[in-house]
């Protein structure tokens, strides 16, 4: 018993780096993803075209490539044009962690906020621009609080999803939950006590989230009902 | 010179042609009402007036003012909007629906902006609402809402697209009293409607329309008393 108490201590230890990892990439994510739901919107061509590569390339590749390629790949090409540089220069490997997990779950926000903005009434658009708003305007007061409501779920599942995710970061140099309990389990082989207190360490942060997310939707279902 | 002037306006939907041409001027003041079949282009012809749906030809005057994609946010202020099917915004209160574009569009003071709402909904007779959300709301009085709404902006101009053909029937009645509230006091209105009654009643000009022309015009007497074409015949015989 003794074992599964240190383990899941020692996993705890790590909590503090995913979670952070997890909340600064979460609001990046938002932040890019409300810009490239707007950008598959617009009449631009180009614009909408960039959109849909970015997250194609994003969706279709795995997150711990991604984030090969960002912590190891790009110092190493910047450095084959002469310029010295180091992520460790940069603020350590956590830089290049979250840059991957904000860009990572930026592309699956904007096909949420997208669906979002879509589910809202044609009429509520046509309302606010007769009475002289322009698209940005209307987009910003009348379209925006709205989708917000629809895809609050869909974001906070997001969230739930990428503190998962950010299982992989061990492998670019981020000490967090997973990386803690390997380097626990190499040094006293208790393996399954290890890496059971790693999955409790992660339930800690992921159920009282979900439980939280079926409260709103019931929440919500119910407002339905009474209107 | 007109409030509205009306000049070969088309619009077609691809290769579908709604409105083929067409020529209308009201005056300032004047209310204006459009009759017909569904699918006769009366709901597109009042949408290309504010730019809902963009022209494919001709062009639209507003107080002597050519309506262009540049100078459209200014116009639409202009042009008080009253949908069918009321469109207020449900994330704000009525109160809030009313104060968004004073407060927004023209940067009037959150004082000035609530005051003028009052005076509105106190004229629709939903003051005690002013602090209510749409969706309690039946829909006449979100209806009178909306109408308030659209006139927070001063428009020279009311434009209705069918406003009471989403209605329960007892509704009809108190949307319309206001509606005939605002023609006597000299609202310039274009008003898309099923109610012939409205029409006759308040209307200083009528048209039918039928397969996107102006089949026939002329004053409530004329069109819908005494119509001299055959498909307006026709269409009032089965409407009225």
């Amino acid at each position: 018993m003794e074992f599964y108490l240190k383990g899941f201590l020692i996993a705890c230890r790590g909590i503090p780096a995913t979670v952070i990892v997890s909340l600064v990439a979460i609001v990046m994510g938002a932040a890019i993803g409300l810009l490239l739901a707007l950008c598959s919107q617009v009449k631009s061509r180009i614009l909408r075209a960039i959109a849909k590569v970015y997250v194609d390339i994003v969706r279709g590749t795995p997150m711990l490539v991604q984030a090969l390629i960002m912590a190891y790949g790009i110092p190493q090409l910047v450095q084959s044009w002469g310029i010295d540089f180091k992520w460790t220069d940069y603020g350590g490997m956590a830089i290049p962690a979250v840059i991957v997990c904000g860009l990572n779950s930026a592309a699956y926000m904007s096909e949420v906020i997208r669906s979002g903005i879509q589910a809202i009434d044609k009429g509520q658009m046509e309302a606010a621009r007769s009475l002289g708003m322009s698209h940005g305007m209307a987009m910003r007061l009348v379209i925006i609080p709205q989708a917000v409501r629809i895809i609050l779920p869909a974001f906070a599942n997001e969230f739930v999803t990428l503190i998962k995710e950010t299982s992989v970061l061990g492998y670019v140099g981020v000490v967090e939950i997973l990386r803690h309990g390997q380097l626990w389990n190499s040094s006293s082989y208790q393996t399954f006590p290890a890496y059971i207190g790693v999955a409790i360490a992660y339930m800690i942060l992921t159920i009282p989230l979900s439980k939280l997310i079926n409260g709103y939707e019931r929440k919500m279902a119910r407002k339905e009902a009474a209107a | 010179m007109s409030m509205i002037e009306i000049k070969g306006l088309v619009k077609a939907f691809g290769d579908l042609e709604v409105l083929k041409g067409i020529d209308q001027n009201v005056e300032e003041g004047e209310v204006l009402c459009i009759i017909g079949p569904s699918g006769s282009g009366k709901s597109t012809m009042l949408r290309c007036i504010n730019r809902l749906e963009e022209p494919t030809g001709g062009e639209i005057y507003i107080d002597g003012n050519l309506v262009t994609e540049e100078n459209i946010d200014k116009m639409r202020s202009k042009m008080g909007m009253v949908f069918q099917s009321f469109n207020l915004f449900p994330h704000k209160s009525v109160i809030e629906n009313l104060t968004i574009g004073p407060v927004n569009v023209r940067k009037e003071s959150e004082n000035d902006a609530a005051e003028k709402a009052m005076r509105l909904l106190e004229r629709v007779g939903l003051a005690e609402k002013a602090e209510e959300y749409p969706r309690n709301l039946s829909g006449g009085q979100q209806q009178r809402v909306a109408i308030a709404r659209a006139l927070t902006m001063d428009p020279d101009v009311l434009l209705f697209d069918e406003p009471t053909s989403a209605l329960d029937p007892e509704m009809v009645g108190e949307v319309l009293d206001v509606m005939k509230d605002l023609a006597r006091d000299g609202m310039t209105m274009v008003v898309v409607t099923h109610e012939m009654g409205f029409a006759r009643e308040v209307a200083d000009k009528v048209i039918f329309m039928d397969e996107g022309y102006i089949v026939e015009e002329g004053s409530p007497e004329e069109v819908l008393g005494n119509p001299k074409m055959e498909r307006t015949k026709d269409f009032l015989s089965k409407v009225l």
